[in-house]
């Protein structure tokens, strides 16, 4: 059987900031498994700018932001392997995974670090009705069809769905030529950042269509059209408003779930809101010695946050292995209040925690000019005034270890209160 | 001059604005901060983008490799840019930075690969 001291799946943005932290916190033998056939993840099919505003203080590509990733990673020597899968992880760290260099393979790990990302939700997970032709592409497929292999996925393009994905691939799809008549988004509102509807749909003149939902889908060996129709309140397709599009390609953009399968044979259990494992401070599931980090744990929408999370992975795993972390007793949970869907992590144990504990979340609707308020038992420790709050948007809070005067037992919450209320 | 209505990207407020040319300067409205009026005339006036996209490469991993304009481009040569990229191909290896095309259409501006390919004999 292998050994390596931390064992790190996934071989993304989150694998690849977690083992350079790790390395930097002094563990030597750690192993990188990645299953494609080559480093990066999904950034190296992100050609779009906008990546690493936080981290490196400029804008970058998604394969400018991964390269800085691989060369530390190479400079520091890390062993990785790639065109490798993980089959499962059993809960005393002990890892099976396969080849076709080294074939199958037992890996003893004195960590194992998650970090396999997420997936698109499908047609099927969206129960589309209709025929089922060619021509219907999850938004990422698409992207990587185009911007890695050079095949380009259709002519004439209806988007559902108006998450980042979908709106970057209406404006890559018109550049190089297709006609993008439509983007459908469910709800009254975009899950994508302003800046992309503004620089992929405005400056196009694509039109998007909010309250909308594709209802079916036609074509017999290709698609030939989808009829989209008008939504209610309750997201009901109303009779009456369908519309035909004459279109030969779909691309759904409606969402991401984190790639949980593995976890699941090691025993860890997930939040069933974030579908991703519970974790504590150090990013550590229930299990002891396994983490996880980026979008396996929650779908992040911004990659800096995903670094900055693999990196308190990669510190925490390490820690772990030089026999650091202290009290592991029962701990403080957080709990998301009125207007929040969920808080990561969801259990904090105090004295593990630096100088401040960091919590990521989301809302749950579009706000603006409201409260964020932070009690631990009830008792009021921090009010922040914020002007403008969206689900497609995560926030990130920071409260410093003196104000964390909180017991094993004590329940963190975060809410949202009107001004003035 | 008719005003142009838009909604501010600096940050994530997202302001609705309109933004119009009056005697030696513009009109603003809707926006919350001194840098939406920026941005707002910038838009009216001379609007950039960063242009990315790929082109062929020859014996690389990959068959194509991303591209940037290394500056942002106007706005309204944002196809006649991908038109003359498009007609480019490279061949590994290549690093990222390295330049393609050297002052594309008239801009100024090179185009770069965003990302390093070395050299794959299949």
């Amino acid at each position: 059987m292998l050994y390596y001291d931390i064992l790190i799946i996934g071989g993304g943005p989150a694998g690849l900031a977690a083992a350079i932290e790790a390395k930097k916190n002094g563990v030597d033998k750690i192993l990188v498994i990645e299953r494609d056939r080559e480093l990066g993840g999904i950034l190296q099919q992100c050609i779009h700018n906008g990546f690493g505003l936080h981290i490196f203080k400029e804008e970058l590509t998604g394969p400018e932001y991964a390269e800085r990733f691989i060369k530390e990673l190479q400079e520091f020597k890390i062993e990785y392997k790639l065109d490798t899968m993980v089959l499962d992880i059993r809960e005393d760290r002990v890892v099976s995974a396969i080849n076709t260099v080294d074939g199958f393979m037992s890996i003893k790990a004195g960590a194992i670090i998650l970090a396999m990302g997420c997936r698109e939700r499908t047609r099927g997970a969206i129960n589309i009705a209709g025929t089922r032709p060619a021509g219907v592409f999850t938004a990422g497929t698409a992207q990587r069809f185009i911007n890695m292999e050079g095949y380009m996925v259709g002519k004439k393009v209806v988007v559902l769905g108006s998450g980042d994905i979908g709106l970057i691939m209406a404006r890559r799809m018109t550049l190089e030529g297709a006609e993008v008549l439509a983007v459908a988004e469910l709800m009254p509102f975009s899950g994508g950042l302003t800046r992309n509807i503004v620089q992929c749909l405005e400056d196009f003149d694509i039109p998007l269509l909010l309250s909308h939902t594709v209802t079916e889908i036609r074509g017999k060996d290709r698609v030939e059209g989808v009829v989209i129709a008008k939504v209610d309140e309750n997201r009901k397709p109303i009779p009456g408003t369908e519309k035909y599009f004459e279109c030969d390609t779909l691309l759904l953009s409606v969402g991401l779930i984190p790639e949980n399968e593995i976890s699941k044979s090691g025993g860890i259990i997930l939040d069933p809101v974030t579908s991703g494992p519970i974790v504590n401070e150090g990013m550590e599931t229930n299990i002891e010695g396994i983490f996880a980090c980026g979008n396996v744990v929650h779908v992040h929408d911004l990659v800096d946050f995903v670094t900055e999370e693999s990196r308190r992975a990669g510190k925490n795993a390490a820690r772990y292995i030089k026999k650091e972390v202290k009290n592991y007793g029962s701990m403080a949970k957080t709990k998301a209040g009125t207007g929040i869907s969920y808080i990561v992590p969801q259990m904090i144990r105090g004295e593990n925690i630096d100088r401040t504990l960091d919590l990521f979340m989301r809302v749950d609707d579009v706000y603006t000019d409201i409260n964020m308020v932070i009690t631990i038992d009830g008792k009021e420790i921090k009010r922040m005034k914020k002007r403008h709050l969206a689900p497609g948007e995560m926030e990130a809070i920071k409260i410093k270890k003196e104000d964390l005067i909180a017991s094993e037992s004590s329940v963190i919450t975060v809410s949202l209160e009107k001004e003035g209320a | 001059m008719q005003g142009k209505e838009m909604i501010c990207i600096v940050c994530p407020l997202g302001c609705r604005m309109k933004v119009s040319k009056n005697e030696g300067g513009y009109d603003i409205a809707g926006n919350k901060c001194l840098r939406g009026e920026d941005y707002g005339i910038k838009e009216l006036t001379n609007p950039t983008r960063i242009l990315t996209t790929t082109v062929k490469i020859k014996n690389g991993l990959l068959s194509r490799i991303p591209v940037k304009t290394k500056e942002p481009i106007p706005k309204s040569k944002i196809f006649q840019c991908m038109k003359v990229i498009n007609s480019v191909e490279v061949e590994a290896p290549i690093s990222v930075g390295d330049v393609v095309i050297k002052d594309i259409c008239g801009t100024g501006i090179d185009i770069v690969v965003s990302r390093s390919m070395e050299e794959s004999i299949n």
